[in-house]
């Protein structure tokens, strides 16, 4: 057995590996819901990069799950874009969670436009965040939003059907929300850290 | 009093030009049909042995095949007038001079810089637009003109130096009137030196007032005679295409010019476009339409050019194009948006209007939109497009999705979460409405905001879900 051998100085000469392939920044943008901002890695939505959240059917919360998020960011300098929303937002209902409408932005495009639009609004860098519901969306085209939300420093939300959960995805986060026997949301990937086993329960307060 | 001269020696050519994507070799042709002569040529003409003053049949001897455009004087004089209003920029007295702009600019001085770098900003700006130019400066505005045909960059301060300067210019330079020039030639007097030194009632005698009244004005003993130049209020272009153009992507090259030059305009206006007509000529004077509108007053000649080329490439071309033509009448003052020094956006940020802008331009006028909250309760009335939404609460549970139109709810029966809420309004304008608002659950666990006749529970049509 020969010499003691200073650890530090191994790992400085970068001899030895950490095991940990990327270390995660803590990101600033938090969800505005507790419990998820503790399990995600970043402490929040992962910055300026692509989230997907995948749904049974429209209408189970996942406006609920955003709007704390949105209406943080509505009142700051940038704004945010809804592109092709399935239907109108409600004034007074996303009032009532204290969005200021003035800085949403609807964007209307046909379905061939839309992946065209959202990338449009993320590489701008002046869109806070982006929401899109694009129905044909492959590994690539999403692939392109991740780029663009990098590129633009914006937070990208695309909403997509439940059933793409099987296929693979560029996106940074991956949140699932199911709505029996309650609501809840399933992290089910999110980049530089591992998937909490439990969901998160979604509350369904009306106000 | 200080005036720049710019001088145009190649307007024709360069008009000609500046709408043309390809380098090869053109000419411009005057004269009677048998005997046309070259006015003009370009570079990689001259390079071919092709020159001014030379016959149209010699040059077809020389190369084979070179464009030959006849030499128009309406449009010599519209690039004039159109460098005119470029030049309104930098000064409020511009005058037109023959293939040359005046411009006083003693007091312009203190707003742009001292002389050096407001020639470097002059000849950006026209070398920009694709014109070749010379320019000098002088205590007068004929002196310049000729000091911008003697040398480019002269620069004459202050009315002592200006003899000195004019000294050397030699008589047929001198931009006198051109029975004097021969006649003094003749006499001997190859300078302007010379001629100064003359006594002028000998000059009076011999060539009348009129030469030394150009005396006077070319050193500033009497007022220049120009007439103020004032820019248009309606910028109309028309450019000519050299060729039949079938596909849009033909047209792209002429327009980012013609939006440059609208740009241009405006800057030396100080003022904005909102809305703009692009005419598409084709044969027989039938034309297509393609209407430009902005949300607000721009001016920035890339954004102008991102706009029109949306709208253009969203059309089919019904047929061949032979000319292009702008204009812009709704011409608004210009406010420029500012920016914030603590800004949160990346530096190389888009603004929020240009996005605006490029996803109206390909997706339609009214494809991006915010919305409002009116003051009536009805929920298909309660909101609408508007530039901004008034800050009142509504204190009842409302939904985050609104369905356009309400719809019958189908399947299991629906438990109900909160209401009923009544609403009853709208009798005086033939929309009444007395409903029962509820918020309530569908068997597949979505929160819907749903209404029934008032009394009933059955028959619900959805109105909104709370996502």
């Amino acid at each position: 057995m020969g010499a003691v051998i200073a650890l530090s100085s191994m790992l400085d000469a970068r001899q030895i590996w950490r095991g940990r392939a990327m270390p995660v920044p803590a990101g600033d943008q938090p969800t505005g819901w507790a419990a998820l901002d503790a399990a995600l890695p970043a402490g929040g939505w992962p910055d300026a990069a692509l989230s997907e959240i995948l749904l049974p059917a429209d209408g189970v919360g996942e406006l609920r799950l955003l709007l704390p998020t949105l209406a943080r960011l509505s009142h700051a300098a940038r704004s945010v874009m809804v592109v092709t929303p399935p239907y109108s937002p409600c004034v007074a209902g996303w009032q009532q969670h204290g969005v200021d409408m003035r800085k949403v932005d609807i964007v209307a495009a046909k379905q061939a436009d839309v992946l065209w639009a959202t990338e449009q609004c993320l590489r701008s860098g002046s869109c806070a965040a982006v929401l899109a519901w694009p129905r044909q969306a492959d590994d690539r085209a999403l692939r392109r939003l991740q780029v663009a939300a990098d590129t633009g420093r914006a937070l990208a939300f695309v909403f997509r059907d439940r059933r793409h959960l099987s296929s693979a995805s560029p996106a940074a986060l991956r949140l699932e929300i199911e709505t029996s026997p309650s609501a809840r949301v399933w992290v089910r990937k999110c980049r530089g850290g591992v998937e909490p086993p439990q969901p998160f329960p979604l509350a369904r307060s009306l106000h | 009093m200080l005036w720049a001269c710019v001088l145009l020696p190649h307007l024709a050519l360069d008009g000609v030009l500046r709408r043309r994507a390809d380098e090869g070799p053109l000419v411009l042709v005057d004269g009677a049909v048998n005997a046309r002569v070259i006015v003009a040529a370009n570079a990689s003409a001259r390079d071919a042995g092709l020159r001014v003053g030379q016959r149209l049949i010699a040059a077809h001897a020389l190369l084979a095949q070179f464009d030959a455009l006849p030499y128009d004087a309406c449009a010599v004089d519209r690039w004039q007038r159109f460098l005119a209003a470029v030049a309104y920029r930098y000064s409020s007295e511009v005058s037109l001079l023959p293939h040359a702009i005046v411009l006083e600019v003693s007091r312009s001085l203190a707003l742009f810089g001292p002389w050096p770098q407001f020639e470097t900003m002059l000849r950006e700006d026209i070398g920009a637009l694709g014109f070749h130019h010379r320019i000098a400066l002088a205590p007068t505005p004929h002196a310049a003109y000729v000091l911008a045909g003697m040398r480019d960059g002269l620069a004459v301060h202050s009315p002592d130096h200006l003899h000195q300067a004019l000294q050397p210019v030699p008589m047929r330079k001198s931009r006198l009137p051109a029975a004097s020039v021969d006649a003094l030639s003749g006499m001997g007097i190859r300078t302007l030196g010379q001629l100064l030194k003359l006594p002028r009632d000998g000059l009076r005698r011999r060539f009348g007032s009129e030469l030394l009244a150009a005396i006077d004005r070319l050193l500033g003993d009497s007022p220049s005679g120009l007439d103020n130049y004032r820019p248009p209020d309606v910028f109309d272009l028309h450019v000519e295409l050299m060729h039949e153009v079938e596909n849009i992507a033909a047209l792209v090259f002429p327009l980012r010019r013609m939006t440059g030059d609208l740009g241009a305009y405006l800057a030396g206006r100080d003022g904005g476009v909102q809305r703009f007509l692009l005419k598409l000529e084709h044969r027989e004077g039938r034309t297509t339409e393609v209407q430009v509108g902005l949300l607000a007053s721009e001016r920035d000649a890339g954004m102008l050019f991102e706009v029109a080329r949306g709208r253009l490439e969203q059309m089919q071309l019904p047929e061949p194009v032979l000319a292009l033509r702008m204009i812009a009448r709704d011409l608004p003052s210009f406010v420029p948006t500012g920016r914030d020094l603590f800004d949160e956006r990346p530096a190389n940020a888009l603004p929020i209007t240009q996005l605006r802008e490029r996803l109206r331009a390909r997706l339609g006028d009214r494809a991006v939109y915010r919305l409002g909250s009116t003051t009536d309760p009805r929920p298909e009335h309660a909101q609408g497009v508007a530039e901004s939404s008034a800050g009142y609460d509504e204190p009842h549970p409302r939904p985050t999705w609104l369905l356009d139109r309400p719809m019958l709810l189908r399947g299991a029966p629906p438990r109900i979460i909160a209401g009923p809420e009544r609403l009853e309004t709208g009798w005086w304008d033939g929309a009444e409405a007395r409903r029962d608002y509820y918020v309530i659950e569908t068997s597949l666990g979505q929160y819907a905001w749903a209404f029934c006749q008032p009394g009933e529970q059955t028959g619900w049509m959805l109105q909104g879900w709370f996502a």
